[in-house]
């Protein structure tokens, strides 16, 4: 894992000052039958390789970030914020 | 060759000359009737009981690297059997019951220490949590005994009792528990498989999985070569998505990394291994006397079987609270491995398809479940039958909404 994450709002910072939740997947309707909430809340790719997730500038702005992270090497590319980057 | 005593004896008078390989290194024939994917731990038990207790011989292990490359060589080798929940409980414990006698089974000095393990407790709800739990672990038949925070200054007076945020108040030891030579554990599999005549192919990887034209599982592309199979048995620990997904599976699972260390060589120091119950930290002392120890996952998903400085940062920070006389030990090595978290924190052996079989999920305890994984996966392989302790492990279990939490946070597998 890199040691700095490059917030969209506050430049480059030590990854320490983040917190990860996960993959960034887009979230089923209410109404959306059980094999979608399954799928949504238990399956996962996990790819060896390029990899979207959700993190959080907990020590920083605290905006939920986009972060493209590549899984085998640990580099990290391009980081939005979360409202802007749709699942 | 039988190993013992006077076999030692006899050699070394020989000048130690006439040792042989303890496992072969054949090609892989064009067929098996079995054939596992990952020569770790839990793939090469599996090859040994099914060749030792089910009779099946005709049996390959492919492992891309070396055998004991992966977790069963990057773990802190602690066995144990603590567990909460009915649908782990039973398991962990005939797990425990063959490490019990796994030496002299498979023939092999894995160092098996039965030496205790202890969680210490800080805080009157958390001794009602180890309460609940230890009398959860006699119910099922597993040692169990809450000590208070005397008993515990007895065995392990170099704690921290009064530290201001976290006092010890006791500990739940489960005298079982303890430590098992890990490389060891390998190398025993291995050999004992071997000596059955099933065949360790290591450095072949396989790279897809080819169906016949009713759909089911033909065999094994890999590195070597096709390798046809009967049945097909994945085993791949951090990698079990990837070798899944060849099969057109996705499953609940990330590979997250996970860090441990070893300290420098110290005298005998602790004879039990210890657990802090308010942060992120476990220890114990090697044969060698180095100090074995480590923390949490580090929460991001990774294959790449390193971490980052601050779960190390926090590892010891933790430590030196809890031990005070660790501020001065120098850390020799640190590693990572890669570790198939699932999403309720227990394994899955289950039965996918008809000749397709998964052992996977195994969290950061695979170890101390190698011997009941290889068991309980050789019994579901040959008998097309779950054992009766692994009943539970079902990958459907998710969705069925009979998830086993031991942990009880929940489908967060950073969390597990």
């Amino acid at each position: 894992m890199a040691s700095l994450i490059d917030c969209p709002h506050c430049g480059p910072r030590p990854r320490e000052e983040f917190g990860v939740k996960g993959a960034v997947l887009a979230r089923p309707g209410a109404d959306a039958g059980a094999e979608a909430w399954m799928d949504y809340v238990y399956l996962r790719e996990n790819p060896r390789g390029i990899y979207r997730e959700y993190w959080h500038h907990a020590g920083g702005c605290r905006r939920w970030l986009v972060v493209t992270r590549d899984t085998a090497t640990h580099a990290v590319g391009l980081v939005a914020d979360a409202a802007e980057e749709r699942p | 060759m039988r190993y013992s005593a006077l076999s030692v004896l006899l050699n070394g008078l020989r000048g130690n000359k006439r040792w042989t390989p303890a496992w072969r290194t054949p090609e892989p024939k064009p067929k098996y009737d079995v054939v596992i994917v990952g020569g770790g731990g839990h793939g090469l038990a599996t090859a040994y009981y099914l060749a030792k207790e089910f009779g099946i011989r005709d049996v390959a292990v492919l492992e891309k690297s070396h055998i004991g490359s992966g977790n069963v060589g990057r773990n802190t080798t602690i066995i144990r059997a603590n567990y909460l929940l009915p649908g782990n409980n039973p398991f962990y414990q005939l797990s425990m019951r063959l490490w019990g006698g796994l030496e002299q089974d498979f023939n092999f000095n894995a160092m098996v220490s039965q030496r205790g393990i202890i969680n210490l407790y800080h805080s009157d709800a958390q001794r009602d949590a180890y309460a609940r739990r230890g009398n959860a672990m006699r119910l099922h038949g597993v040692d169990a005994e809450l000590l208070d925070r005397a008993a515990v200054r007895e065995t392990l007076p170099f704690l921290n009792f009064d530290d201001a945020r976290f006092p010890i108040q006791g500990g739940l030891v489960h005298r079982a528990g303890g430590t098992v030579r890990h490389d060891a554990v390998a190398w025993g599999y291995a050999r004992g498989a071997d000596s059955h005549g099933v065949d360790i192919i290591q450095g072949c990887e396989v790279t897809g999985i080819r169906r016949g034209a009713s759909g089911a599982v033909a065999g094994v592309e890999t590195t070597k070569g096709f390798i046809g199979c009967g049945k097909l048995a994945l085993a791949a620990a951090g990698n079990s998505s990837r070798v899944a997904e060849m099969a057109g599976l996705r499953l609940p699972i990330e590979s997250h990394v996970l860090q441990a260390f070893v300290s420098e060589g110290l005298k005998p120091f602790v004879d039990t291994v210890v657990t802090f119950g308010a942060g992120h930290f476990y220890f114990s002392q090697s044969d060698k006397g180095g100090l074995v120890f480590g923390g949490d996952i580090d929460g991001y998903n990774s294959y790449a079987q390193r971490g980052n400085l601050a779960p190390v940062e926090h590892v010891a920070e933790a430590g030196v609270a809890l031990v005070p006389g660790l501020s001065r030990v120098r850390v020799l090595r640190g590693w990572g491995g890669i570790m198939d978290m699932s999403m309720d924190g227990s394994p899955i052996i289950d039965r996918v398809e008809d000749n397709l079989f998964l052992n996977a999920g195994w969290c950061y305890g695979g170890f101390k479940a190698t011997p009941a994984s290889g068991f309980c996966f050789a019994h579901l392989i040959a008998r097309g039958a779950p054992e009766a302790t692994a009943r539970a492990f079902r990958l459907d279990r998710f969705a069925r909404g009979h998830v086993i939490d031991e942990k009880g946070v929940g489908a967060q597998a950073n969390l597990h």
